[in-house]
């Protein structure tokens, strides 16, 4: 784990006037999985968009592949950012087509033959467990359905980067559980990920460190383990998911 | 006060970026193509059967006044000027209005609330080149197309209006319909209405990308792109009216 895929250096956003985030710094090697943990309204989801240039940061600089993103022309930034692939909090997927045809439009995007989307699309959708409902609406999907297809959507330009935005709300222990399993198996991929989340308990066994962000800045980052033994009572309680 | 003109400013630096980033490529033509047929195809039914029913209501009302004074025979000609000139157009563009700029401001709010449009970013596709522009060039494309839609249709309802009261022949209907016209009739009033494609496509765009506030949002862009693209389409008609007159001063006679 050598190369950086993706570093922040002392990144400030304020919405407002009301400072999100205030200099926070972290990098995350290529093949890494960071899980990036804190309370509500801390800015985690808000740190994911700065990442992919959704949004620009206020101070600080942003690299991916040590391409600084704030300094690119527009064309760029679609360059970097296929090379990431997002998961949205509620999926996000496109309601006026079909699961499938979700899929389908970024490799479409891409100039894949049709032979070459069709095989991708059914790979994908089958790795996610959803290869029978390729036709159905995503208002027809269950919200853990709806994960996996969103999962699978950011997977299809096999991108070597994921963000993962709160991959267990809204859906019980079963089936988050389900969810994080998808996840390991990309971090078995050697891909980098970011999964942002309150459930600490569910990222932990794929999480090879977690950063821990309160009142929009980095307590600290650490394996987990190291963390669950840290002096700082909130630490350790978001580690370990329970109360101090 | 303020906000009012801040959103006007907005609206037109909006504005100012759909007319950059549609000269610019990529051209996005296969999804224009798919919001013209959305935006111009679909209107179709609305379009025409209003316009027929317009024509007869109009031939009906107009009979009766031109009768009285004898000019019965003007009737094809004082519908197909009214229809040409402003009628059409301008009642084009309001059902336009109502039906695209809800759909769009409504679509792209509720895009934007839930997330979609980010999603479409993080593609690595240009949202706005995606989504606002193909809209607003269909719209731009659509509406002349509509507009001479309606201004047939109105003559069709007219001429059939005519048929049945007074027995008029088609032929002899659409000879006295065009014999006092020529193309300053049609040409200015008809493109005019790119103009009102421009203006409904962008405020229900503008209204819908910049969308706010969730499930209350999308129903605020829906609501306000009818109401403030049809206001603004009637207001930029009395300086379009007014402009045509000045390049082509024969039609004022």
């Amino acid at each position: 784990m050598s190369n950086v895929a993706i570093q922040l250096k002392d990144v400030s956003k304020a919405f407002n006037g009301k400072k999100v985030l205030e200099k926070i710094s972290f990098d995350v090697h290529a093949g890494e999985v960071l899980g990036l943990l804190g309370r509500s309204g801390t800015g985690k989801s808000v740190t994911l968009k700065l990442i992919v240039g959704l949004i620009g940061s206020d101070e600080g600089e942003i690299f991916i592949d040590e391409e600084n993103i704030q300094q690119l022309e527009r064309q760029e930034l679609m360059r970097v950012r296929a090379k990431i692939g997002f998961l949205f909090q509620n999926a996000a997927l496109f309601d006026s087509i079909s699961l499938g045809k979700n899929l389908e439009f970024p490799l479409r995007r891409a100039g894949k033959s049709k032979s070459e989307i069709a095989e991708i699309v059914r790979t994908r959708l089958e790795e996610v467990g959803l290869e029978q409902d390729a036709n159905k609406m995503p208002a027809d999907l269950s919200g853990g359905m709806r994960k996996r297809a969103g999962l699978a959507r950011a997977l299809v330009l096999d991108p070597p980067i994921i963000l993962v935005d709160e991959p267990s709300s809204g859906l019980d222990r079963i089936t988050a559980g389900e969810i994080y399993e998808l996840l390991g198996k990309l971090k078995q991929q050697k891909k980098t990920l970011i999964v942002v989340t309150h459930d600490a308990m569910g990222v932990r066994p794929i999480a090879d460190r977690m950063c821990l962000i309160d009142q929009g800045k980095v307590l600290v980052c650490g394996p987990p383990e190291e963390l669950e033994k840290d002096s700082n009572d909130l630490v350790r309680s978001l580690v370990t998911g329970g109360c101090t | 006060m303020t906000k009012a003109l801040e959103t006007i400013g907005d609206c037109a630096l909006f504005g100012y970026r759909i007319l950059r980033e549609a000269a610019r490529p990529p051209y996005e033509l296969r999804e224009l193509a798919r919001q013209i047929v959305e935006i111009g195809s679909r209107s179709v039914p609305l379009i025409v059967s209003c316009g027929l029913a317009l024509g007869i209501v109009m031939s009906v009302h107009t009979r009766e006044s031109m009768v009285r004074f004898g000019a019965a025979s003007m009737i094809p000609a004082v519908l197909t000027i009214a229809f040409f000139r402003e009628l059409g157009p301008l009642v084009t563009g309001l059902l336009v209005a109502g039906r695209v700029g809800a759909g769009i401001g409504a679509e792209l709010a509720g895009m934007r609330v839930t997330e979609q449009i980010d999603a479409l970013e993080t593609m690595a596709v240009d949202s706005f080149k995606y989504l606002v522009v193909t809209r607003v060039a269909a719209c731009m494309i659509a509406l002349p197309i509509l507009t001479l839609m309606m201004d047939f249709s109105g003559l069709a309802g007219g001429m059939a209006a005519e048929m049945v009261v007074s027995n008029t022949s088609p032929r002899l209907y659409i000879y006295r319909s065009f014999g006092s016209m020529d193309w300053s009739d049609y040409l200015p009033t008809t493109f005019k209405t790119i103009v009102f494609g421009l203006v409904i496509g962008m405020i229900s765009c503008f209204l819908g990308y910049n969308a706010k506030n969730g499930a209350a949002g999308v129903g605020k862009a829906s609501t306000r792109s009818v109401v403030m693209s049809s206001l603004t389409l009637i207001l930029i008609n009395i300086l379009l009216v007014k402009l045509t007159l000045f390049f082509f001063p024969g039609r004022a006679s």
